[in-house]
Protein backbone atom coordinates (compact mmCIF):
# COMPACT_ATOMS: atom_id res chain seq x y z
CA UNK A 1 0.00 0.00 0.00
CA UNK A 2 3.02 2.22 -0.63
CA UNK A 3 1.74 3.92 -3.25
CA UNK A 4 -0.92 5.61 -1.32
CA UNK A 5 1.21 7.12 0.82
CA UNK A 6 3.79 8.67 -2.13
CA UNK A 7 3.43 12.73 -2.31
CA UNK A 8 2.65 12.40 -6.49
CA UNK A 9 1.16 10.53 -8.78
CA UNK A 10 1.64 10.72 -12.56
CA UNK A 11 -0.63 12.72 -13.83
CA UNK A 12 -2.55 10.19 -16.21
CA UNK A 13 -2.83 7.69 -13.53
CA UNK A 14 -4.85 10.83 -11.57
CA UNK A 15 -6.53 11.33 -15.12
CA UNK A 16 -7.79 8.23 -15.83
CA UNK A 17 -8.58 7.68 -12.15
CA UNK A 18 -11.30 10.83 -12.22
CA UNK A 19 -12.35 9.29 -15.72
CA UNK A 20 -13.55 6.03 -14.06
CA UNK A 21 -14.76 7.65 -10.98
CA UNK A 22 -17.13 9.79 -13.34
CA UNK A 23 -18.49 6.20 -14.81
CA UNK A 24 -19.26 5.14 -11.58
CA UNK A 25 -21.61 8.43 -10.69
CA UNK A 26 -23.07 8.40 -13.41
CA UNK A 27 -23.66 4.43 -13.32
CA UNK A 28 -24.51 5.06 -8.92
CA UNK A 29 -25.76 8.14 -8.78
CA UNK A 30 -27.06 9.62 -12.28
CA UNK A 31 -24.62 12.70 -11.93
CA UNK A 32 -21.63 14.19 -13.56
CA UNK A 33 -18.64 15.48 -11.14
CA UNK A 34 -19.14 19.15 -10.64
CA UNK A 35 -18.66 21.37 -7.89
CA UNK A 36 -19.59 25.33 -8.14
CA UNK A 37 -23.55 24.74 -7.72
CA UNK A 38 -22.76 23.61 -4.06
CA UNK A 39 -21.10 27.08 -3.29
CA UNK A 40 -24.29 29.11 -4.70
CA UNK A 41 -26.64 26.63 -2.47
CA UNK A 42 -24.35 27.25 0.46
CA UNK A 43 -24.68 31.23 -0.39
CA UNK A 44 -28.18 30.21 -0.13
CA UNK A 45 -28.00 29.08 3.10
CA UNK A 46 -25.92 31.36 4.66
CA UNK A 47 -28.24 34.26 3.47
CA UNK A 48 -31.64 32.30 4.91
CA UNK A 49 -29.29 33.18 8.78
CA UNK A 50 -29.82 36.78 7.88
CA UNK A 51 -33.24 36.87 5.60
CA UNK A 52 -35.28 33.79 6.76
CA UNK A 53 -37.24 32.20 3.88
CA UNK A 54 -37.33 35.65 2.09
CA UNK A 55 -34.11 34.40 -0.04
CA UNK A 56 -36.69 31.75 -1.93
CA UNK A 57 -37.81 34.54 -3.36
CA UNK A 58 -34.79 35.20 -5.30
CA UNK A 59 -35.54 33.93 -8.98
CA UNK A 60 -31.96 32.38 -8.48
CA UNK A 61 -32.78 30.39 -5.70
CA UNK A 62 -35.97 28.96 -7.45
CA UNK A 63 -33.90 27.53 -10.40
CA UNK A 64 -31.18 26.49 -7.71
CA UNK A 65 -32.50 25.73 -4.18
CA UNK A 66 -30.25 26.02 -0.83
CA UNK A 67 -30.13 23.11 1.05
CA UNK A 68 -27.77 19.84 0.86
CA UNK A 69 -27.71 17.73 -2.07
CA UNK A 70 -24.91 15.26 -3.83
CA UNK A 71 -23.21 18.04 -4.66
CA UNK A 72 -22.65 19.29 -1.85
CA UNK A 73 -21.52 16.13 0.07
CA UNK A 74 -19.19 15.64 -2.65
CA UNK A 75 -17.62 18.91 -2.26
CA UNK A 76 -17.41 18.06 1.39
CA UNK A 77 -15.96 14.96 1.05
CA UNK A 78 -13.02 16.68 -1.46
CA UNK A 79 -11.93 18.05 1.77
CA UNK A 80 -11.93 14.80 3.66
CA UNK A 81 -10.20 12.85 0.42
CA UNK A 82 -7.40 15.74 -0.04
CA UNK A 83 -6.81 15.77 3.71
CA UNK A 84 -6.52 12.12 3.95
CA UNK A 85 -4.20 12.18 0.86
CA UNK A 86 -1.96 14.53 2.49
CA UNK A 87 -1.40 13.47 5.93
CA UNK A 88 -0.66 9.84 4.16
CA UNK A 89 1.71 11.26 2.45
CA UNK A 90 3.40 13.85 4.85
CA UNK A 91 2.57 16.31 1.84
CA UNK A 92 0.01 18.47 4.21
CA UNK A 93 0.64 21.54 5.46
CA UNK A 94 -0.54 24.69 7.07
CA UNK A 95 0.65 27.31 4.60
CA UNK A 96 -0.79 30.93 4.16
CA UNK A 97 1.20 32.09 1.09
CA UNK A 98 2.43 29.89 -1.65
CA UNK A 99 5.84 29.62 -2.87
CA UNK A 100 5.74 30.73 -6.71
CA UNK A 101 3.70 33.53 -4.86
CA UNK A 102 6.12 34.66 -2.53
CA UNK A 103 8.87 34.13 -5.05
CA UNK A 104 7.11 36.62 -6.93
CA UNK A 105 5.19 39.13 -4.80
CA UNK A 106 6.82 38.35 -1.18
CA UNK A 107 5.62 36.90 2.30
CA UNK A 108 3.42 39.42 3.00
CA UNK A 109 0.15 37.54 4.15
CA UNK A 110 -1.87 40.79 3.43
CA UNK A 111 -2.06 41.06 -0.58
CA UNK A 112 -2.30 36.88 -0.86
CA UNK A 113 -5.42 36.91 1.17
CA UNK A 114 -6.53 40.06 -0.66
CA UNK A 115 -5.74 38.62 -4.32
CA UNK A 116 -6.82 35.46 -3.32
CA UNK A 117 -10.21 37.16 -2.02
CA UNK A 118 -10.85 39.10 -5.21
CA UNK A 119 -10.52 35.73 -7.21
CA UNK A 120 -12.72 34.02 -5.23
CA UNK A 121 -15.43 36.41 -6.18
CA UNK A 122 -14.80 36.48 -9.60
CA UNK A 123 -14.70 32.64 -10.20
CA UNK A 124 -17.75 32.31 -8.09
CA UNK A 125 -20.17 35.15 -9.93
CA UNK A 126 -17.96 33.56 -13.10
CA UNK A 127 -19.09 30.01 -12.58
CA UNK A 128 -22.75 30.45 -11.73
CA UNK A 129 -22.83 33.02 -14.98
CA UNK A 130 -21.06 30.24 -17.56
CA UNK A 131 -23.60 27.53 -15.47
CA UNK A 132 -20.16 25.51 -13.92
CA UNK A 133 -16.53 25.17 -13.45
CA UNK A 134 -13.79 23.36 -14.17
CA UNK A 135 -14.92 19.96 -13.10
CA UNK A 136 -18.77 20.70 -14.48
CA UNK A 137 -18.33 22.10 -17.37
CA UNK A 138 -14.29 21.02 -17.37
CA UNK A 139 -14.49 17.68 -17.34
CA UNK A 140 -17.81 16.39 -17.32
CA UNK A 141 -19.60 18.88 -20.13
CA UNK A 142 -16.47 18.54 -21.90
CA UNK A 143 -16.87 14.42 -22.00
CA UNK A 144 -20.25 14.00 -22.85
CA UNK A 145 -19.46 16.09 -25.90
CA UNK A 146 -21.70 19.58 -24.75
CA UNK A 147 -20.88 22.41 -26.66
CA UNK A 148 -21.76 24.52 -23.65
CA UNK A 149 -19.03 22.26 -21.69
CA UNK A 150 -15.91 22.92 -24.67
CA UNK A 151 -16.65 26.45 -24.78
CA UNK A 152 -16.74 27.36 -20.99
CA UNK A 153 -13.82 25.21 -20.78
CA UNK A 154 -11.72 27.09 -23.54
CA UNK A 155 -12.88 30.41 -22.07
CA UNK A 156 -11.89 29.60 -18.37
CA UNK A 157 -8.27 28.97 -19.69
CA UNK A 158 -8.15 32.01 -22.08
CA UNK A 159 -9.25 34.28 -18.97
CA UNK A 160 -7.10 32.11 -16.97
CA UNK A 161 -4.30 32.69 -19.22
CA UNK A 162 -4.66 36.15 -19.79
CA UNK A 163 -4.73 37.09 -15.90
CA UNK A 164 -2.33 35.15 -15.11
CA UNK A 165 0.48 36.76 -17.52
CA UNK A 166 -0.89 40.28 -16.35
CA UNK A 167 -0.26 39.29 -13.30
CA UNK A 168 3.44 37.79 -13.37
CA UNK A 169 4.95 39.45 -15.89
CA UNK A 170 3.58 43.30 -16.04
CA UNK A 171 2.62 43.60 -12.38
CA UNK A 172 5.39 41.26 -10.50
CA UNK B 1 -30.32 22.57 7.44
CA UNK B 2 -32.12 21.60 3.85
CA UNK B 3 -31.46 17.98 3.10
CA UNK B 4 -32.55 17.72 -0.92
CA UNK B 5 -31.30 14.03 -1.44
CA UNK B 6 -31.58 10.54 0.28
CA UNK B 7 -29.26 8.99 2.72
CA UNK B 8 -28.03 6.16 0.11
CA UNK B 9 -27.37 9.28 -2.68
CA UNK B 10 -25.64 10.97 0.10
CA UNK B 11 -23.61 8.15 1.27
CA UNK B 12 -22.61 7.99 -2.42
CA UNK B 13 -21.96 11.54 -2.76
CA UNK B 14 -19.74 11.69 -0.11
CA UNK B 15 -17.90 8.29 -1.04
CA UNK B 16 -17.26 9.91 -4.45
CA UNK B 17 -16.20 13.30 -3.31
CA UNK B 18 -13.36 11.40 -0.95
CA UNK B 19 -11.88 9.77 -4.15
CA UNK B 20 -12.18 12.84 -6.10
CA UNK B 21 -10.77 14.64 -3.53
CA UNK B 22 -7.57 12.17 -2.66
CA UNK B 23 -6.76 11.85 -6.59
CA UNK B 24 -6.63 15.60 -6.70
CA UNK B 25 -4.36 15.80 -4.33
CA UNK B 26 -2.33 12.84 -5.45
CA UNK B 27 -2.26 14.88 -8.95
CA UNK B 28 -0.77 17.90 -7.76
CA UNK B 29 -3.70 19.81 -8.20
CA UNK B 30 -4.41 21.21 -4.93
CA UNK B 31 -1.38 23.36 -5.08
CA UNK B 32 -1.65 27.43 -6.04
CA UNK B 33 1.98 26.72 -7.92
CA UNK B 34 0.36 23.55 -10.29
CA UNK B 35 -2.44 25.03 -11.24
CA UNK B 36 -0.57 28.74 -11.61
CA UNK B 37 2.24 26.85 -13.48
CA UNK B 38 -0.43 25.65 -15.83
CA UNK B 39 -1.61 29.43 -16.63
CA UNK B 40 1.43 30.22 -16.93
CA UNK B 41 2.38 27.86 -19.59
CA UNK B 42 5.57 26.49 -17.02
CA UNK B 43 3.74 23.79 -15.84
CA UNK B 44 1.00 21.13 -17.98
CA UNK B 45 0.32 18.96 -14.75
CA UNK B 46 -3.51 20.24 -14.78
CA UNK B 47 -4.22 19.64 -18.67
CA UNK B 48 -2.85 16.11 -18.58
CA UNK B 49 -5.43 15.51 -15.77
CA UNK B 50 -7.27 17.06 -17.45
CA UNK B 51 -7.51 15.41 -20.70
CA UNK B 52 -6.99 12.04 -19.71
CA UNK B 53 -10.07 12.07 -17.51
CA UNK B 54 -11.96 13.73 -20.53
CA UNK B 55 -10.44 10.52 -22.90
CA UNK B 56 -11.47 7.78 -20.23
CA UNK B 57 -14.74 8.92 -19.24
CA UNK B 58 -15.83 10.00 -22.67
CA UNK B 59 -15.44 6.29 -23.91
CA UNK B 60 -16.71 4.71 -20.72
CA UNK B 61 -19.77 7.14 -20.65
CA UNK B 62 -20.80 6.93 -24.28
CA UNK B 63 -20.19 2.91 -24.39
CA UNK B 64 -22.91 3.02 -21.20
CA UNK B 65 -25.01 5.34 -23.26
CA UNK B 66 -24.74 2.78 -26.11
CA UNK B 67 -25.93 -0.45 -23.62
CA UNK B 68 -28.58 1.62 -22.02
CA UNK B 69 -26.84 1.70 -18.95
CA UNK B 70 -27.14 5.73 -18.54
CA UNK B 71 -28.61 8.22 -19.70
CA UNK B 72 -26.07 11.71 -20.36
CA UNK B 73 -27.13 15.03 -19.57
CA UNK B 74 -25.65 17.79 -21.56
CA UNK B 75 -26.17 21.20 -20.12
CA UNK B 76 -27.61 23.93 -21.83
CA UNK B 77 -26.26 26.87 -22.24
CA UNK B 78 -25.64 30.16 -24.86
CA UNK B 79 -22.59 32.23 -25.53
CA UNK B 80 -23.79 34.83 -23.36
CA UNK B 81 -23.34 32.42 -20.72
CA UNK B 82 -20.47 30.00 -21.08
CA UNK B 83 -17.84 32.48 -23.17
CA UNK B 84 -18.52 35.81 -21.12
CA UNK B 85 -19.13 33.45 -17.83
CA UNK B 86 -16.07 31.45 -18.74
CA UNK B 87 -14.12 34.54 -19.61
CA UNK B 88 -14.86 35.96 -15.62
CA UNK B 89 -14.23 32.67 -14.06
CA UNK B 90 -10.39 32.36 -15.80
CA UNK B 91 -9.66 35.67 -14.57
CA UNK B 92 -10.73 34.74 -11.03
CA UNK B 93 -9.24 31.37 -11.36
CA UNK B 94 -5.52 32.66 -12.00
CA UNK B 95 -6.22 35.45 -9.19
CA UNK B 96 -7.01 32.91 -7.06
CA UNK B 97 -5.09 29.21 -7.91
CA UNK B 98 -7.52 27.30 -7.05
CA UNK B 99 -11.36 26.48 -8.76
CA UNK B 100 -14.17 25.52 -7.03
CA UNK B 101 -13.17 21.35 -6.79
CA UNK B 102 -9.42 21.90 -6.37
CA UNK B 103 -10.30 24.71 -3.37
CA UNK B 104 -12.12 22.04 -1.12
CA UNK B 105 -8.88 19.50 -1.88
CA UNK B 106 -6.28 22.91 -0.76
CA UNK B 107 -8.31 23.27 2.33
CA UNK B 108 -8.16 19.08 3.06
CA UNK B 109 -4.29 19.93 2.11
CA UNK B 110 -3.91 22.71 4.75
CA UNK B 111 -3.88 25.93 2.93
CA UNK B 112 -4.98 28.72 4.68
CA UNK B 113 -5.33 30.90 1.58
CA UNK B 114 -7.93 28.69 0.62
CA UNK B 115 -10.02 28.56 3.78
CA UNK B 116 -9.92 32.41 5.21
CA UNK B 117 -10.07 34.46 1.39
CA UNK B 118 -11.04 31.76 -1.42
CA UNK B 119 -13.40 29.88 0.16
CA UNK B 120 -15.55 33.25 1.75
CA UNK B 121 -14.95 34.92 -2.19
CA UNK B 122 -16.57 31.96 -3.55
CA UNK B 123 -19.39 31.99 -1.64
CA UNK B 124 -19.99 35.49 -1.51
CA UNK B 125 -19.55 35.87 -5.33
CA UNK B 126 -22.04 33.27 -6.06
CA UNK B 127 -24.47 34.61 -3.78
CA UNK B 128 -23.77 38.19 -5.66
CA UNK B 129 -24.21 36.23 -9.26
CA UNK B 130 -28.08 35.25 -7.18
CA UNK B 131 -29.08 39.04 -6.66
CA UNK B 132 -27.70 40.00 -9.88
CA UNK B 133 -29.44 37.15 -11.95
CA UNK B 134 -32.95 38.48 -12.82
CA UNK B 135 -30.23 41.61 -14.29
CA UNK B 136 -29.02 39.52 -16.67
CA UNK B 137 -31.49 36.75 -17.34
CA UNK B 138 -32.88 37.79 -20.12
CA UNK B 139 -30.29 39.87 -21.72
CA UNK B 140 -26.76 38.53 -21.35
CA UNK B 141 -27.57 35.13 -20.57
CA UNK B 142 -29.98 33.85 -23.52
CA UNK B 143 -27.98 36.00 -26.20
CA UNK B 144 -26.75 33.04 -28.91
CA UNK B 145 -28.67 30.27 -27.53
CA UNK B 146 -27.76 26.40 -28.31
CA UNK B 147 -29.49 24.65 -25.62
CA UNK B 148 -28.18 21.20 -24.74
CA UNK B 149 -26.76 21.08 -28.06
CA UNK B 150 -23.82 18.28 -28.34
CA UNK B 151 -21.06 18.14 -30.98
CA UNK B 152 -22.32 15.01 -32.69
CA UNK B 153 -25.72 16.96 -33.45
CA UNK B 154 -23.26 20.19 -34.28
CA UNK B 155 -21.73 18.25 -37.10
CA UNK B 156 -24.97 16.65 -37.61
CA UNK B 157 -22.66 13.00 -37.56
CA UNK B 158 -22.57 9.57 -35.75
CA UNK B 159 -21.72 10.38 -32.55
CA UNK B 160 -18.55 7.79 -32.82
CA UNK B 161 -17.44 9.77 -35.22
CA UNK B 162 -16.85 12.55 -33.47
CA UNK B 163 -16.06 10.65 -29.81
CA UNK B 164 -12.99 8.58 -31.93
CA UNK B 165 -11.30 11.80 -33.54
CA UNK B 166 -11.59 13.54 -30.35
CA UNK B 167 -9.68 10.65 -28.31
CA UNK B 168 -7.31 10.57 -31.10
CA UNK B 169 -6.53 14.35 -30.55
CA UNK B 170 -6.50 14.01 -27.09
CA UNK B 171 -4.09 10.94 -27.22
CA UNK B 172 -2.04 13.08 -29.66
CA UNK B 173 -1.84 16.42 -27.52
CA UNK B 174 -0.51 13.79 -24.46
CA UNK B 175 1.94 12.33 -26.37
CA UNK B 176 2.99 15.67 -27.51
CA UNK B 177 3.49 16.64 -23.96
CA UNK B 178 5.37 14.04 -23.40
CA UNK B 179 7.45 13.95 -26.47
CA UNK B 180 8.59 18.19 -25.70
CA UNK B 181 9.02 17.60 -22.28
CA UNK B 182 6.27 19.68 -20.81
Amino acid sequence: MSWLMEVQWSPYAVGIGIGILSWFTWLISSKPIGCSTSFAKTAGLIEKLFRGNKVDDRPYYQEVKPGVDWQWVFVAGIVGGAAASSLLSGDFSWQWVPSVWEQNFGDNVLPRLATALAGGLLLGFGSRWAGGCTSGHGISGTMQLAVSGWISAICFFIGGIIMAQLLFTVIA
Amino acid sequence: MNIQATKKQLFWGLVFGIIFGFLLQKGGVTKYDVIIGQLLLTDFTVLKIMLSAVLTGMLGLHVMQRFGLIKLKPKAGSWGKNAIGGLIFGLGFALLGYCPGTIAGAMGNGYLDAIFAGLIGIIAGSGLFAVAYPLLNNRILTKGNYGNLTLPRLFKINEWLVILPVALIIFLILFMFERTGL
